[in-house]
C-alpha cells in the first residue's frame, strides 16, 4: 500500500528525519493559506495523489504570500490527475537547495536481502542514475536477523566517496531510513531528493513509502497514528463500485477465495482461477480477440454459495452476454462445487445454464461428477484434453456467433 | 430450495437425540442442526454437501440418504 | 533420477491437525511419501492417518533422521515453526502458507543459509517427484496427481502451483515424463528460484530439459537468464509466460503477492526478450510445450 507524500512524511517526521519547514496538509485554500502564513515566507503547495507525473500534471506550484498560496491551493484542489482526485494540497516552505541525494531501502528479491541504495545525484529516476552514472549510486545489503547497526549505513554513504561532515549526516538519516524500514514492514522507504542547503543541513524533500499488504495486521498501531485506515486499499486506480462488490462476496465467505475482481468493459464475463491460471486465461480471451467484462481469481475450493454469489454479481453487469468458467487442472479446488456455483448462480439470476455458459473448463478432482452435473443442465463442457488457450477461444467464437 | 442435493432422514433417527447430536457434528457444512433434540435439515446448506458420507457412516445403515438431483439415480446410502 | 526427493526421504508435517493439513498428509502418504511424524504443539500423542503427531520437532528427530518438513501452520507462527525445523537439523523445507511479511520470510532465508538449509516457498505446493514421492499439496489426491505427472526426463518450476499441474499434465499427455516439479512459490522473496535449483537439474543425469512457468514482476527470470548464459548450462530450457496483458496495467496487482509492474524490467515483453537473447525458448501457449521440449532435443525427426 502507497503512502502518500505526507504520510511517508509523517512517518519519517516520528524518526527524527528532518522535513522542510511547515510542512502541513491542507484540505482547503483557506486552511493553505493559514498554513503559508504561519511559515512567513515562499512556499511549495504540492497535490496529494498515488499518481507520478505530478509535477507535469500541475499538481506543483510556488507562492511567494499566502493570497497566493490560497489561490495555488484552490487550482490543485480542483485537478484531478490520472484518474486520482488529490487528498489535500502539502504547504511547506521553500529553501535555495545546495545539492539533492538519493537515498531509499527496498528488497532485492535475487539476494532475498533488503538493501541501501544511495546516490550523491538526487531529484531524478533512480535507475537511470545506475544506467549513466553508476560511479554516482552505491548499495548495501543489511541482515535481516542481524540488528542493524550504524556502520552499515556508513559505509554506504562511503560507497559514492563522500567524507567529512556529509558522510555522518548522510549516514545517520539512510540509519534512520534502514530502521523505519525494518520496523513497519514496508517495501520501500525513499527520500528522493534528499536536499542539502547551504548551511550544511540535509532535509527530506520528497518521501515515498510502500507498506506490505501482508504486514498491515502487525501495523495498525503506525497506520492509525499516521491517520490511514486499516482497510483502505490502494490500486494503481481507485476501485469501481462492482470491484468493491466484488471484495465483499469474497469477505463474506471465509471458504475459499473468490479474489481480486477487477472490471473491464466487454462483454465476456470470466469465472476464472487460479492465480497464474487466471493470467494465463485473461491473456488467452485478449488473443483471441475477445472481450472480458472482469477478471477475477477463484481458488482455495470455494464454497457453492461463493461462486455463486460472483457469478451473479458479474451477470448484473452491465452489458454482460455470457460468462466463461475456467480453470487449470485442479487438485485442490473441486470441479463440482465450481459446477454447482456458477449453475445456481446463472440460475438464481434468472437466466438458463446452457445458454449464459459459454464454456465450462475445469478438470481434475471430482471432475466426473461435476461434468455429470454439466450435462444434466445441458452446459458444454471440456476436460484436459483441450487446452486453456483453445478452451478460451471457443467462448470468444460463441460470443460472435 | 435446493438444486442438487436433497437429504432424507427416517423419522425414527430424526427423533433420536444422540444421532442428532452426532449428525450435527460430522457434516463439514452444516446441512444439519437440533432444535430441541429434534433434527432439522438446514435447505440454505443443502447445496454445500461435499458427499463426504460422514453422515451415512455416522447413523445407522439406510436412516440417512444423500440424493444427487442432476440425474444420478444413484443415491448415497450406507448398506451395511 | 529427481532432485530434492525420493522415493526415501523422510520428512515431517508442521501443523499436521490442521484441516488441509490432514488432507495433504492422506494424499502423500497415498502417493508412497515417507512420512515419520507431525508437529502441532499441544497435541502430542494424537496420530493422522496413522502419523503420530509430536509437540516439538526435535521429539522426532531426537528418534529418527528428518530430510524435510512441509510447514502448514498459520502465517503468524510460519517463521517460528520454520526456525524450530532449522534449528533441529532439517535441511529441507517447503513452507506452504501464504501472506507471511516478507521480512519474516528474509529472516528464514537467512537462517537456512547459515545452517545449509533449502526453503521451498512460502506460498507453494511443494514438491513432486514422479513415481517416487510428493512432499505438499501438487497435483491434489494421488489418483489424480497420477493422471497428470508421469516419471521422464523434463525438470519442471513454477511460480504458480496450479500452472505446475497444467503443464506436467500436458507434458504427460504427449508422453513426455517429468523428473521433478517444483512449485517455487508466487511471493516476491522466496526460497529458491529458478536460478538456485538449476544446477540440482544440472546434476541430475535423468534431466534433459527444463520447462518453467513465468509471470511479470521481479528479477527471477533475469537471474535465471544471467545464470543460463554464465555457467553455460546443459539444459534446455523452455518457458512459458503469463500476464501479458498486465504490461499495459502499471502498478495493478494480479495473481500472486509477487506479480506486479512497478518498472520496465517487471514486464512480461521484457522478460521475454531477456530469456531469449539466453537462448531460452518460449513457449506462446502451454500445448506448444512438449513440441518444443522435442525439438530442442533434437526428438522431432528433423
Ligand atoms: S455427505 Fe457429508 S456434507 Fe453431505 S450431508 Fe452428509 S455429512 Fe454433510
Amino acid at each position: 500500500m502507497r503512502f502518500y507524500e505526507f504520510e511517508s512524511k509523517r512517518l519519517f517526521g516520528k524518526y527524527g528525519i528532518p522535513l522542510p519547514k511547515g510542512s502541513k496538509v491542507a484540505a482547503t485554500p483557506a486552511e493553505a493559506k493559514v498554513v503559508a502564513a504561519e511559515i512567513n515566507g515562499p512556499v511549495v503547495l504540492k497535490s496529494q495523489v498515488l499518481s507520478g507525473g505530478r509535477m507535469k500534471a500541475g499538481g506543483v506550484l510556488f507562492a511567494d504570500n499566502p493570497d497566493q498560496a490560497a489561490e495555488a491551493a484552490k487550482k490543485i484542489l480542483a485537478l484531478e490527475i490520472n484518474g486520482h482526485k488529490p487528498r489535500g494540497v502539502l504547504v511547506e516552505a521553500r529553501a535555495p537547495i545546495a545539492q539533492e541525494y538519493y537515498v531509499g531501502v527496498t528488497w532485492d528479491g535475487v539476494a532475498r536481502m533488503p538493501v541501501m541504495i544511495f546516490s550523491d545525484m538526487g531529484g531524478i529516476d533512480i535507475e537511470e542514475v545506475a544506467e549513466k552514472h553508476p560511479g554516482h549510486i552505491s548499495k548495501r545489503h543489511f541482515s535481516t536477523l542481524m540488528p542493524f547497526s550504524d556502520f552499515m549505513a556508513k559505509e554506504l554513504v562511503a560507497g559514492v566517496g563522500l567524507s567529512g561532515d556529509h558522510l555522518n549526516r548522510l549516514s545517520r538519516l539512510a540509519a534512520s531510513l534502514a530502521r523505519i524500514f525494518q520496523a513497519h514492514g514496508l517495501t520501500l522507504a525513499e527520500i528522493n531528493p534528499l536536499a542539502r542547503l547551504d548551511d550544511g543541513t540535509f532535509f527530506c524533500l520528497d518521501g515515498h513509502v510502500d507498506m506490505e499488504d501482508d504486514a498491515r495486521d502487525t501495523q495498525k498501531g503506525i497506520l492509525k497514528d499516521l491517520g490511514i485506515d486499516p482497510e483502505e486499499k490502494r490500486q494503481a486506480r481507485p476501485p469501481t463500485s462492482f470491484e468493491i462488490k466484488g471484495a465483499q462476496v469474497d469477505a463474506a465467505d471465509p471458504r475459499g477465495v473468490a479474489g481480486n475482481v477487477v472490471e473491464f468493459d466487454g462483454d465476456l464475463g470470466l469465472v476464472i482461477g487460479a492465480g497464474g491460471g487466471s493470467l494465463t486465461l485473461f491473456d488467452a480471451i485478449r488473443k483471441h480477440g475477445g472481450k472480458p467484462a472482469n477478471y477475477c481469481e477463484i481458488g482455495g475450493n470455494p464454497s457453492v454459495s461463493k461462486t455463486c454469489e460472483l457469478t451473479k454479481l458479474i451477470l448484473s453487469k452491465p452489458g454482460v452476454k455470457k460468462i466463461a468458467v475456467m480453470m487449470n487442472v485442479v487438485s485442490n479446488t473441486r470441479v463440482d462445487i465450481v459446477a454447482r456455483g456458477v449453475i445456481k448462480g446463472v440460475i438464481e439470476s434468472g437466466q438458463k445454464p446452457s445458454e449464459k455458459i459459454a464454456i465450462f473448463r475445469i478438470p481434475g478432482s471430482w471432475e466426473q461428477e461435476g461434468f455429470k452435473i454439466l450435462e444434466h443442465y445441458g452446459v458444454e463442457y471440456c476436460d484436459r484434453t483441450v487446452s486453456m488457450f483453445e478452451a478460451a477461444g471457443r467462448a470468444v467464437a460463441k460470443m460472435k456467433a | 430450495m435446493s438444486l442438487f442435493i436433497d437429504v432424507e432422514v427416517d423419522a425414527s433417527a430424526r427423533s433420536n437425540a444422540d444421532l442428532v447430536k452426532k449428525l450435527v457434528e460430522v457434516c463439514p457444512v452444516n446441512i444439519f442442526a437440533a432444535s430441541s433434540g429434534k433434527l432439522d435439515i438446514v435447505d440454505a446448506h443443502l447445496d454445500e454437501c461435499t458427499l463426504c458420507e460422514l453422515c451415512l457412516n455416522a447413523a445407522p445403515p439406510g436412516s440417512v440418504k444423500v440424493k444427487r438431483l442432476y440425474g444420478t439415480k444413484d443415491v448415497l446410502v450406507r448398506q451395511s | 533420477m529427481s532432485i530434492l526427493i525420493t522415493k526415501d526421504t523422510t520428512f515431517i508435517i508442521q501443523g499436521i491437525t490442521g484441516r488441509e493439513a490432514v488432507n495433504m498428509s492422506r494424499e502423500c502418504l497415498d502417493y508412497g511419501s515417507k512420512i515419520v511424524g507431525g508437529v502441532t504443539p499441544g497435541r502430542g500423542g494424537r496420530d493422522v492417518y496413522g502419523i503420530p503427531v509430536y509437540d516439538t520437532v526435535r521429539q522426532i528427530t531426537a528418534k529418527t533422521h528428518v530430510d524435510g518438513a512441509v510447514v502448514a501452520v498459520p502465517p503468524a507462527f510460519t517463521r517460528d515453526a520454520v526456525f524450530e525445523a532449522l534449528e533441529g537439523g532439517v535441511k529441507l523445507i517447503v513452507i506452504v502458507t501464504e501472506r507471511i511479511p516478507r521480512y519474516e520470510v528474509a529472516q528464514m532465508v537467512e537462517l537456512a543459509k547459515m545452517r545449509g538449509a533449502r526453503i521451498i516457498g512460502p506460498n507453494c505446493l511443494g514438491i513432486l517427484s514422479p513415481g517416487e514421492a510428493k512432499m505438499g499439496g501438487l497435483g491434489g489426491r494421488a489418483v489424480d496427481a497420477k493422471k497428470a505427472f508421469s516419471k521422464g526426463y523434463v525438470g519442471v518450476m513454477s511460480r504458480s502451483g496450479g500452472m505446475t499441474t497444467e503443464m506436467c499434465n500436458t507434458l504427460t499427455a504427449a508422453g513426455i515424463g517429468q523428473s521433478t516439479a517444483v512449485s517455487i512459490g508466487g511471493d516476491a522473496i522466496i526460497g529458491s528460484t529458478y536460478a538456485d535449483l538449476m544446477p540440482l537439474f544440472e546434476a541430475d543425469q535423468e534431466t534433459k530439459a527444463i520447462v518453467i512457468y513465468c509471470e511479470p514482476g521481479g528479477r527471477m527470470e533475469a537471474e535465471l537468464a544471467k545464470y543460463v548464459v554464465e555457467q553455460k548450462s546443459r539444459l534446455p530450457i523452455i518457458a512459458f509466460m503469463a500476464g501479458r496483458f498486465m504490461d499495459e496495467m502499471p502498478g495493478m496487482r494480479f495473481g500472486h503477492a509477487g506479480t506486479i509492474v512497478e518498472g520496465k524490467a517487471d514486464t512480461t515483453a521484457e522478460k521475454i526478450a531477456r530469456l531469449e537473447a539466453a537462448g531460452i525458448s518460449i513457449a506462446e501457449r502451454i500445448e506448444d510445450i512438449p513440441g518444443l521440449v522435442k525439438k530442442r532435443l533434437g526428438m522431432d525427426g528433423k
